[in-house]
Parts: structure tokens; C-alpha cells; sequence
């Protein structure tokens, strides 16, 4: 046994043996700061088209090689990252944001408010997702061409429904600890109560889910660039256009793998983090 | 937890929920959705007598409107009474509550359905050469689509409860939305029920695989697997499938509709990420079952270690696996968009996306319906499996 430590040190110190888990952080990490630092510092540019330079495969002048207009692959292929995990994280900030307030709220006071709230929560789950967000989508289709804002709301409201489930739960069985009362008994407030006492108690599993949530944002965002729904190149439309090039007389190979290895990469890591984190807060989801 | 604080919070949501909708949608529009949603919420305040009472009602009206338009009002009718009266006297109170609260919900989603479509911009009637105000008012009378919202759902309503149709599509001439959907819903359903299928099997399979033996070579081997089956988007695995197996070594048809043979590669496709999920959860499930004092007292009294994993391992990887079944199949369907375009696949999925992008109002608002009413009866089904399966939820109402 070693000395009593906090909750939060403990989790640290399991999410810092699983290498596994660092590993996934280090190279979310890293993609990250190669998508956005690297465009700008090496002045590369997606957009530009030279006909004469079409379809070049990876190699000189053009290290993953140039798509069917002749544009630098690495630089869209740098560019659409910053798209897609910008809208992963911002996406999932909104859905946590919505989730957990609604959640602590129903949850906290329980009775007929909570079981209204939580029945709004199931037509919701009623109706399937892909509807939803290709129903916005279809709203912001021409004053949003290449801004990211509305698909962030999509999304974001789409994926809130489970982080609310999940700190509903949580908070059901908090407000029947012995702190929550002792802060009633001396006169605290509903807000002091479920801000100071409740939401820290739920901060663990909710870092948890919203690391889990990033990957599925980003997957589900490319199924809507895939659609021909997305706003901004990004991962996602980068694959679509290649799946939109597979024939079987010349292969581009590499306009299919480059965003799709990275991409895939991105999201595996994600996982890897996001599991490793659920394993450290919350020791008993897994044996 | 006061009862003060918790009327005033009440209170709060509603009157901000409300503003919310009013100032989104108009106030006319935002209003009557706030009220639809209060009167679906208040199905929660009925007693178990009245909940039985308009389960019982309310599900055989909708059977005798599938009935009718399938076969007639007469089988319409004699199916709704009997299976009306059926439900009132042997479905658990649970299961009633569930479909007083489903039907009204389904009118809601429409009603939100049309407020979405109309706030988007572009008309159905928007085209390349500009029609003159009289053609088009012309159009819109013929299909029933007026210029504003709240009167083309009582039109749509009226057609759907009255006349027991879904409409005409807009924009395919002279075909009803019914003609449109019924080719398509058998391809979807049939991709759809063979892709649960062999996720099932697949991940339960790996789950059990790797539950039995946690921490293992071949646990990390399958959840390894696992890992990546919810990591690709399933496009990314449906072109490399269809790069290999179709371009490459040329033993599947690169996509269409046709034989069996045109039916693997989306299976798979849509199946495996829900297979990898699916594996997860079973994995756990056998984890803990694993861990119960029945299946060391079956290993004490010498049961084989066969029967161990059949008659006890195989039922707690079951349980968690069966309770995600619903929203596997709502997330397959759903899914089927993005593999049925890739796959060109003649399905519902198509229909929808083609009527978004069209602004075909009664074919958006028509599989809308088709899929809201299969989630909702599959997960369904789903809970009613899952009280045959775990004895403690049964008692429940």
C-alpha cells in the first residue's frame, strides 16, 4: 500500500502504467500539431490546381504525390486534418456542454422532471441520428459553404444524448450521499449544490465519454463529406473523392490511403486514450 | 430536491425550451411543437388502466392503417381489432406505456420533419428555368404542398390517417411514395438483417473468445481486431473491400443489386463496426459472469468445462450484447445511407438521401416514417426479449 492519495492521483498514476493509452495520447497529440502547425510553417497550399500535374503518384516534388486537379496531396491532406479534428473536438465541447447539464439537472431533481426529461431523451434516440444531422445539414446547405459552425451544432447536438444518460445515472446516486445532505442540512443552494458538490464528482466519467465521443464525431462527420453533405475539405471528403476515383484501369492508390491511414490512425488513438482513461477513472468497467 | 426548487427548475425548462422553439421556428410553429412534445411527455402521468386503454387503441389504429393500406380496409380492420384486443389483455403494462408514448411521438417527428424541410432553403418547385407564379402555385395545389409549414402537415396527416397514403413524390412523376419504398424496403431489410446477423455472430464469437481468457495473447488479439473494426469509417473498408475482392481478384461484382453475390460486400461492410462493438460488450459480460459464485459452483461439482461456457459464460455474453441489439439495428439502418450510396445499392437509404438533396418533401417525411416505426418496433421486440431472457426485469411495470 502506498499513501493515501485522491482519486484524481490514482487515475493518474494507472493511466501513466498503461502505455498503451499514452502511446494513443502522444500521437493524437502529434497528429495534431503536425495538421496545424505544419501548412503554415512550410507555406503549403491546398487549393492551388496545375492540370499539367495531375494524378502524380508520392515521390519528388511532391511527397504524396498531386489529386486529379494537380493540387499538393500532403498539404490537403494536412488541411482536411485540421477540419476534421477541429469539428471532433469542438463537436464533442458542444455535446458535453448540452449532456451534462441536462443530465445533472435531470438527475438532481429527480420525480416527474426527470422522467419527462429522460422521455424527450428517448424520442431522441427514436429517431435515427444520420436523419437528424442530414435534416440541419439540409438547413445551413447555402449560407454555411466552407464554415465548420453549423456542423459542430449537428453533430454536437446529435451526440449529447448519452453523455446525459450516462451523468443522470451518476447523479442520481449522488445526491444521496451523505456530503450532498450534510451541504443541504447547512443551507446550501440547488445551484451551489449541483456546480460545487455534484459535477465535480462526475468530471472523471465525463472526460472519459468525451474522449470516446471525438472519435465518433469525426467518423460521423466523414459519412456526411462521404454524402456530398460536408462543408470543408477535410478527412472524410478526401476519402469520398477517392472512393469517387476507384476504377479498374488506373489505380490512385495513394489519394485513397494517405487520408485514410491517417485518419485511421487518428481515431485508433483516440480509442486507445480514450479506453485507457475509462480503465484509470473508473477501474471496475474492466477486470 | 426541494419540492419548491424543483417546481421552479421545471418551470424554468419548459418556459426556455418553449422561447427557445418560438424563436427558432416562429412562433406559431414553435408553439404548437412545444405543446405536441408537453402532450407526448404527459403520457407519463397515466395511470396503468388508462396506459393499457390507449396502448390497446392507439396500436390497433396504426395496424389497421398498415393493414388497409396493405390488404384492404376490411383485413385492415378485423387485424387492428384482434391484435388490439390481444395487447389490451396480454401485453406487460411496461410494453403498453412504451406505445402510448411512441405514436404520438411519431406524429411529432413528423410535424419537426416538416418545420426542418421548410426551413431549408430551396422548394421542391425551384428550377433552372423559373416557373411562373401561376404554374407553380398550380404544382404546389397538385401535390398538396403549400407555402407554409403548419398547412402542409395538416394536408399530410389527413392524407395519412384518412386516405391511409403516403403521397405522391414530387419529383418522380406519377409515382406514389408507397411504389417508390415498397421495392426498396425488402433490399434494405434484407441487407440490414444480414449484416446484424454476422455481426452477431462475428462478435460474439470474438468477445467469448477473448472473455473466457482475460489478458491473454488471443483476448489482446481479438480486441486488437476490435479496435480497428470501430476505428475506419465504413466506407474506408467498403472501398478496400471492393478494391481487393472486386477490382483486384475480380470474385465479387463491383456493386449494384442482383444475386446473392452483390449482397457480401455491403453485408460485411455495414456489420463490421457493429461486430467489433458488439464484441466489446460481450467480452465484458463474460468477464463478469465469469467471476459469479454459480459458475464456481458448477466447476465444483464437476460440470465440464464445455457446459461451463454454454450453459453460463455464453448467457452473460449474451445479455449486454441483446440490450444493444436495438440500437445496432437502428445504427445499421442508418448506416445503410452511407453503404448503400457506396455500393449503389437500390434501397430505402438512397431514397432518403436523393429526397433531402431533391427537396422532395413526401419522400423525406415518408421513410422518416418507415424508419422511426422500425427502430421503434426492433427495439421494441428487443425489450421484450430481454424480459424473456433476465427474469429479474420481468416484474417491472
Amino acid at each position: 500500500m502506498t499513501a493515501s492519495t485522491g482519486p484524481w492521483a490514482d487515475a493518474y498514476r494507472r493511466l501513466a502504467r498503461n502505455r498503451l493509452a499514452l502511446g494513443g495520447g502522444g500521437v493524437v497529440a502529434a497528429v495534431t500539431v503536425l495538421c496545424f502547425l505544419l501548412p503554415p510553417l512550410l507555406g503549403l497550399d491546398p487549393a492551388t490546381t496545375n492540370p499539367s500535374l495531375a494524378h502524380l503518384p508520392p515521390g519528388s516534388g511532391h511527397l504524396l504525390g498531386t489529386d486529379g486537379l494537380g493540387r499538393d496531396y500532403i498539404s490537403r491532406v494536412l488541411v482536411g486534418g485540421q477540419t476534421s479534428l477541429l469539428i471532433g473536438f469542438a463537436a464533442t465541447i458542444a455535446s458535453v456542454a448540452v449532456g451534462v447539464l441536462y443530465g445533472a439537472v435531470s438527475g438532481y431533481y429527480g420525480g416527474r422532471i426527470d422522467e419527462v426529461m429522460m422521455r424527450f431523451v428517448d424520442f431522441h434516440y427514436g429517431v435515427p441520428y444520420m436523419f437528424l444531422v442530414i435534416l440541419i445539414m439540409l438547413l445551413f446547405s447555402e449560407t454555411a459553404r466552407g464554415n465548420p459552425l453549423p456542423v459542430f451544432l449537428a453533430l454536437g447536438l446529435v451526440e449529447w444524448l448519452t453523455m446525459a444518460r450516462v451523468v443522470r445515472g451518476q447523479v442520481l446516486t449522488l445526491r444521496e450521499r451523505e456530503f450532498v445532505l450534510a451541504a443541504r442540512l447547512l443551507g446550501a443552494g440547488d445551484l451551489h449544490v449541483i456546480f460545487r458538490h455534484i459535477l465535480p464528482n462526475v468530471a472523471g466519467i465525463v472526460t472519459v465519454y468525451g474522449t470516446l465521443t471525438v472519435p465518433a464525431v469525426i467518423i460521423l462527420e466523414s459519412f456526411l463529406s462521404f454524402l456530398g453533405l460536408g462543408v470543408k475539405l477535410s478527412w472524410g471528403q478526401l476519402v469520398a473523392e477517392a472512393v469517387g476515383v476507384v476504377n479498374p484501369i488506373r489505380s490512385y492508390w495513394w489519394l485513397l490511403l494517405w487520408p485514410s491511414v491517417l485518419l485511421a490512425i487518428t481515431l485508433l488513438s483516440l480509442n486507445f486514450f480514450g479506453d485507457g482513461l475509462r480503465d484509470a477513472v473508473d477501474p471496475k468497467a474492466r477486470r | 430536491m426541494t419540492s419548491r426548487g424543483r417546481n421552479l427548475a421545471g418551470a424554468a425548462a419548459v418556459a426556455v425550451a418553449t422561447a427557445g422553439l418560438a424563436a427558432a421556428l416562429g412562433p406559431a410553429s414553435g408553439v404548437t411543437l412545444a405543446v405536441g412534445l408537453a402532450l407526448v411527455a404527459s403520457t407519463a402521468w397515466l395511470r396503468p388502466r388508462g396506459a393499457r386503454v390507449l396502448g390497446a387503441l392507439l396500436g390497433a389504429g396504426v395496424v389497421f392503417g398498415v393493414g388497409r393500406a396493405a390488404a384492404g380496409p376490411v383485413v385492415g380492420a378485423v387485424l387492428g381489432v384482434t391484435l388490439g384486443v390481444l395487447a389490451y389483455r396480454s401485453l406487460p403494462t411496461m410494453v403498453m406505456r412504451r406505445i402510448t408514448f411512441l405514436v404520438p411521438s411519431l406524429v411529432v417527428l413528423i410535424f419537426a420533419t416538416t418545420l426542418l424541410m421548410y426551413r431549408a432553403p430551396g422548394s421542391p418547385f425551384a428550377q433552372e428555368r423559373a416557373a411562373t407564379p401561376q404554374v407553380e402555385a398550380a404544382l404546389r395545389a397538385h401535390y398538396g404542398v403549400p407555402k407554409s409549414a403548419t398547412a402542409f402537415f395538416g394536408i399530410y396527416m389527413k392524407r395519412l390517417i384518412i386516405d391511409g397514403t403516403l403521397g405522391p413524390s414530387i419529383k418522380v412523376h406519377g409515382r406514389s411514395v408507397e411504389q417508390l419504398l415498397a421495392p426498396a424496403l425488402p433490399v434494405s431489410l434484407t441487407l440490414g438483417l444480414l449484416a446484424l446477423v454476422i455481426a452477431t455472430v462475428i462478435g460474439l464469437g470474438l468477445g467469448l473468445r477473448a472473455g473466457l481468457k482475460p489478458n491473454s495473447a488471443s483476448d489482446y488479439a481479438s480486441m486488437g481486431l476490435v479496435l480497428i473494426g470501430v476505428s475506419l469509417p465504413s466506407f474506408v473498408i467498403g472501398a478496400a473491400l471492393m478494391i481487393v475482392f472486386a477490382l483486384k481478384l475480380g470474385l465479387l461484382p463491383v456493386a449494384g443489386w442482383g444475386g446473392y453475390r452483390h449482397l457480401v460486400m455491403p453485408a460485411v461492410t455495414l456489420a463490421l463496426p457493429y461486430a467489433a462493438y458488439i464484441a466489446r460488450l460481450a467480452r465484458g459480460g463474460t468477464v463478469e459472469v465469469m467471476q459469479q459464485d454459480f459458475v464456481r459452483t458448477a466447476r465444483a461439482k464437476g460440470a465440464s468445462e464445455r457446459d461451463v461456457v454454454l450453459k453460463h459464460a455464453l448467457r452473460g455474453a449474451i445479455l449486454p450484447v441483446v440490450s444493444f441489439l436495438g440500437p445496432a439495428a437502428a445504427g445499421i439502418l442508418t448506416g445503410s445511407f452511407v453503404v448503400e450510396t457506396l455500393f449503389d445499392v437500390p434501397g430505402v437509404g438512397q431514397w432518403f438521401v436523393k429526397g433531402a438533396i431533391n427537396r422532395d418533401y413526401s419522400v423525406v417525411l415518408g421513410t422518416a416514417i418507415l424508419y422511426a416505426s422500425l427502430v421503434t418496433g426492433f427495439n421494441l421486440a428487443v425489450d421484450l426479449a430481454y424480459a424473456w431472457l433476465d427474469p429479474r426485469v420481468r416484474g417491472q411495470s
